[in-house]
C-alpha cells in the first residue's frame, strides 16, 4: 500500500523537506536566470567581449608613434639622425622644416612627439657638442615616457653609425645591460592581462548580478511572500548562490580555455587547485553581492555600490595592471581589504610560476576566511530583514 | 510650446525627485566622483616607487659598488638583499619578495678598464610584464647614467650626439595628470548612462509607464524630461571630479571652462541617447542594468583610458570612432592640460553630436512603436 510507505506523521523527516525546498528555489531562481536574456548578456556575451578585449585590444606596446622631425637645416649629419627614425619601427615620421609647423601638428593631435635638428647642427656636431631635441605629448605619460627612451635611443644609433665611420673616436668601456624576463620571456602583455581577467569577469558574474536579486524582490515585495512559507533564511541563501555560483564556473571554464588554446598563455600550476580557490573566490564575489543586495534593498543603490565596492578596485587596487608597492600607504593599506588582491596573486602565481606553496597557502587561507565571514554577514542581514 | 516646456519641467522635478529624495543614492551619486577620482589618483600610477631588489655581486669592486649607489639612490629601488649564491634569487622571485635581481659578473671592473662591454644581468619577475618592464627601463637609465659618470671620470670622450628629451603638457610625465582628467568622462558615463537606461525602466517595473502614457505628455516629452535630469547629475558629478583634480591634486587647468562645458554636455547628450535607447529595450531594471553594463566595458576598454589608441589593431580602432567616451577623454585632456580652444576640438564634438543624434532618435522610434 502506498499509505504504509509513507513514514508516520508522528517522525517527520526535516533534511528530505530542507532538501525539496532548497531544490524547489534553486529551480525558481534557475529559470529565472535562464529565461532573462540579460543574464545571457552577462554571463556568456560578455566574458566573451572582455577576453577578446584583453586579448586583442588591450596593449602598453608603443609602435608606429607619429612624429614629426624638424630639419631646420639639410646636412649629412642630420639624415643620419632622420634616418635612425625613419628606419625605426616605433615611429612613423613626418617631416617638416619648421617648428612652428611641427608644434601645429602637435597641438592638432597629428604627432605624438617631436624631434628637431636645430639649424646648427652640423658646425656643432663637429665640435663634438650636438644635440637633438627631443619633445613627447607628455599628455600620456607612460606612452610619453617610452617614446622618450626610443627616440634617445634611436639618436644614440645615429652616434654609433657616424661613430663607425669615423674610427678615430673609440667609446671606451660600458656597462651594457642583460636583461632576463622570468615567467614571461616573451614579454607578452596578455600573459598578465588574461589571468587579471578571470578576476574580472568572477567578480561580475559573482557579485554584480547577485547585487540585484535579493533587491528585486523587496522591491516587487515577493520577499515578504516568502515570510509567510515555511522557507528559512539559510535555504532562500543557498538557492540565490548556487545558480550563481554555476555560471561563475562555467565563466571560469570560458576563460582558461581561451586563455590556453586562444591566446595559449601557460599555465604553469595545478588545474585543480586554480579550481579550489576560484571557488572561495567566486563565494566571496556572490556573498558580497547577496550582502550589499539584502542591506540596501533598491536595484539601483545595490547595483551602483557593488560596482564601487567590488568591481573598480578589483580593476584598480588588486595588482592586477597596478603595482601596488608603488602606491602611498593608505591606498595600500585599503588595497589589503581587497579581496580581489590575493585571488590575482594567486592566478598570476599558477599562470606563470607554477605551484608556489608561500604564495598559495597563505592567500587561499585569506579567501576562505573572507568568504566564511562575507557568507555569515550576508545570513545575518537577510535574518534581520525577516525579523 | 510654452505648455509642453511646463509639462517637460514638471517631468524634470518628478524625475530628480525620484533619484534624489532618497540620502543613501544622493549621496553616492554626487560623493563617488570624488572618491574614485581620490583613490585612482594614488592608486593608478605606472611610476614605481619602492621597488624591492636584491643583489648578486660577484665582484665586489670600486665601480659595482658605484653602479649600485645609483640604483640606491634613484628612489625608485631599495635594497634588501645582499645574495651570495644564485639559489638564493629564484627563491626571492618565486615568493615576490623582490621584483628585480641584479647579478654583476666577478670581471665587471676588470672588464670596464680594458674598454671591454661589460654586462650586468638583470632578471625581472615578469608575472606583471608591465611592471617588470617599467623596472627594467628604470635600471636602463642608472646603468646609462653610471656609464656617463664612469667615461667622464676616466676622461673617455663623450658620446658624439646627444638627446635633450622634453615633454609638453605634463613636464613630469605624471600617470595623474594623464588619469584624473579621463576619469571625468568614464566616471559620469557610467552614471548617466545607467541613470537614463533605469529611469524608463523604473516606470516599466513599478506600473507608472502606463500612467504616464495616459497623461497629455508626448514621447518627445517624456524623452526630454527622462535625459534633462540624467544630464544635470552628470554636470554636477563632472564639476565635483574636476574639482577633486584642481583642488586637491593641484593639476594646472590650461583651458577655458566655458569650452570644457560645451564639450560635456555634448557628451552627457550622447551617454544619456544610449542610455535611453537601452531603456526603450529593456523589460526590467535588472535588465536595463545588466545590458547598460555590456556596453559601458567596451566603451571603457577601448577609450584610451587604460591604454593608447594607437596600440590598438585597426578593427578596434575603427570600432572606437562609435565611442562617445574615446572623444570626451581626448576633449578634456586637450582642454584641461594643452588649453586647446574650441576651433581645435571641433573634431572631437562633431563625432558626439551625429552619436547623440543617432541613439536619441532611435530611442524615440522604439518607444513610439513600442506605444503603438
Amino acid at each position: 500500500m502506498t499509505s504504509a510507505a509513507r513514514p508516520p506523521p508522528s517522525a517527520p523527516r526535516p533534511l528530505a523537506d530542507k532538501a525539496r525546498r532548497v531544490l524547489a528555489l534553486i529551480r525558481k531562481e534557475g529559470r529565472q536566470v535562464l529565461r532573462d536574456p540579460s543574464s545571457f548578456a552577462i554571463g556568456v556575451v560578455l566574458p566573451l567581449m572582455l577576453i577578446l578585449l584583453f586579448g586583442y585590444a588591450m596593449s602598453l606596446d608603443v609602435k608606429h608613434v607619429p612624429i614629426a622631425l624638424v630639419m631646420e637645416t639639410p646636412s649629412t649629419d642630420a639624415s643620419e639622425i632622420a634616418a635612425s627614425f625613419q628606419l625605426s619601427p616605433y615611429f612613423e615620421t613626418r617631416q617638416t622644416t619648421s617648428m612652428a609647423q611641427a608644434q601645429e601638428l602637435m597641438l592638432s593631435g597629428k604627432v605624438e612627439g617631436i624631434v628637431q635638428v636645430q639649424s646648427d647642427f652640423a658646425s656643432r656636431a663637429a665640435d663634438g657638442d650636438a644635440s637633438v631635441q627631443i619633445i613627447v605629448d607628455g599628455i600620456d605619460g607612460n606612452t610619453a615616457r617610452i617614446v622618450e627612451a626610443y627616440a634617445e635611443a634611436a639618436v644614440a644609433q645615429a652616434g654609433v653609425r657616424a661613430d663607425a665611420e669615423s674610427p678615430v673616436t673609440s667609446s671606451g668601456g660600458q656597462a651594457v645591460m642583460d636583461e632576463q624576463l622570468w615567467f614571461n620571456s616573451a614579454d607578452d602583455s596578455r600573459y598578465f592581462l588574461v589571468p587579471g581577467l578571470i578576476v574580472l569577469i568572477i567578480t561580475l558574474i559573482g557579485a554584480f548580478m547577485t547585487s540585484m536579486v535579493v533587491a528585486r524582490e523587496w522591491e516587487r515585495g515577493t520577499f515578504e511572500a516568502l515570510f509567510v512559507t515555511p522557507v528559512r533564511t539559510d535555504e532562500i541563501l543557498v538557492s540565490k548562490i548556487v545558480p550563481y555560483f554555476l555560471l561563475g564556473m562555467g565563466g571560469l571554464l570560458l576563460c582558461m580555455a581561451s586563455a590556453r588554446f586562444l591566446f595559449e598563455v601557460p599555465f604553469r600550476g595545478s588545474f585543480l587547485i586554480l579550481i579550489g580557490v576560484s571557488m572561495l573566490y567566486l563565494l566571496v564575489s556572490i556573498a558580497t553581492g547577496l550582502l550589499i543586495s539584502s542591506t540596501l534593498k533598491s536595484q539601483f543603490l545595490a547595483s551602483q555600490v557593488t560596482l564601487v565596492a567590488t568591481f573598480m578596485p578589483a580593476l584598480m587596487l588588486s595588482g592586477f595592471i597596478y603595482d601596488l608597492r608603488s602606491v602611498p600607504l593608505a591606498i595600500r593599506l585599503v588595497s589589503y581589504l581587497v579581496p580581489a588582491r590575493y585571488y590575482v596573486s594567486l592566478l598570476q602565481t599558477m599562470f606563470l610560476a607554477g605551484d608556489v606553496w608561500s604564495i598559495i597557502l597563505p592567500n587561499a587561507a585569506i579567501l576562505a576566511v573572507v568568504a566564511a565571514a562575507m557568507l555569515a554577514l550576508t545570513s545575518r542581514a537577510t535574518r534581520k530583514s525577516l525579523g | 510650446m510654452l505648455a509642453s516646456l511646463r509639462r517637460i519641467l514638471a517631468l524634470i522635478r518628478k524625475e530628480l525627485l525620484a533619484v534624489l529624495k532618497d540620502a543613501r543614492t544622493r549621496n553616492m551619486l554626487l560623493l563617488q566622483p570624488v572618491l574614485q577620482c581620490l583613490l585612482f589618483g594614488y592608486a593608478a600610477t605606472l611610476d614605481l616607487s619602492n621597488v624591492p631588489y636584491a643583489v648578486l655581486d660577484r665582484d665586489r669592486s670600486d665601480a659595482s659598488s658605484a653602479l649600485l649607489a645609483k640604483l640606491d639612490g634613484s628612489g625608485v629601488f631599495h635594497r634588501i638583499a645582499n645574495l651570495t649564491n644564485a639559489d638564493d634569487m629564484r627563491r626571492l622571485i618565486d615568493n615576490q619578495k623582490v621584483l628585480v635581481v641584479i647579478q654583476i659578473d666577478p670581471d665587471f671592473q676588470r672588464r670596464l678598464s680594458q674598454g671591454e662591454a661589460a654586462p650586468v644581468q638583470v632578471i625581472a619577475d615578469g608575472r606583471n610584464s608591465n611592471t617588470a618592464g617599467s623596472a627594467l627601463g628604470y635600471v636602463g637609465a642608472a646603468i646609462q647614467s653610471f656609464n656617463a659618470d664612469w667615461a667622464s671620470d676616466h676622461g673617455l670622450p663623450a658620446p658624439p650626439v646627444q638627446a635633450s628629451p622634453r615633454a609638453w603638457y605634463n613636464a613630469n610625465l605624471e600617470t595623474r595628470w594623464n588619469l584624473v582628467p579621463a576619469l571625468v568622462g568614464t566616471i559620469t558615463m557610467m552614471s548617466t548612462l545607467m541613470l537614463a537606461s533605469l529611469s524608463v525602466a523604473r516606470e516599466r517595473e513599478e506600473g507608472t509607464f502606463d500612467q504616464l502614457l495616459v497623461t497629455p505628455f508626448t514621447p518627445v516629452e517624456i524623452m526630454a524630461g527622462k535625459a534633462i535630469p540624467a544630464m544635470m547629475i552628470g554636470v554636477i558629478q563632472a564639476t565635483n571630479a574636476l574639482l577633486v583634480a584642481q583642488l586637491w591634486f593641484r593639476i594646472p587647468f590650461a583651458g577655458s571652462y566655458v569650452t570644457l562645458y560645451v564639450g560635456l554636455i555634448l557628451f552627457l547628450l550622447a551617454a544619456v541617447g544610449i542610455g535611453l535607447f537601452v531603456s526603450s529595450i529593456a523589460a526590467t531594471m535588472q535588465q536595463a542594468m545588466l545590458y547598460a553594463f555590456v556596453l559601458i566595458m567596451p566603451f571603457a576598454l577601448l577609450s584610451g583610458l587604460t591604454t593608447p589608441i594607437s596600440s590598438m589593431p585597426q578593427a578596434m580602432q575603427d570600432f572606437t570612432l562609435i565611442n562617445p567616451l574615446r572623444y570626451a577623454i581626448d576633449l578634456v585632456h586637450r582642454i584641461y592640460l594643452q588649453g586647446a580652444g574650441l576651433d581645435r576640438v571641433v573634431s572631437d564634438l562633431w563625432p558626439m553630436a551625429i552619436i547623440a543624434t543617432v541613439t536619441l532618435g532611435a530611442a524615440a522610434w522604439v518607444f513610439r512603436n513600442r506605444l503603438e
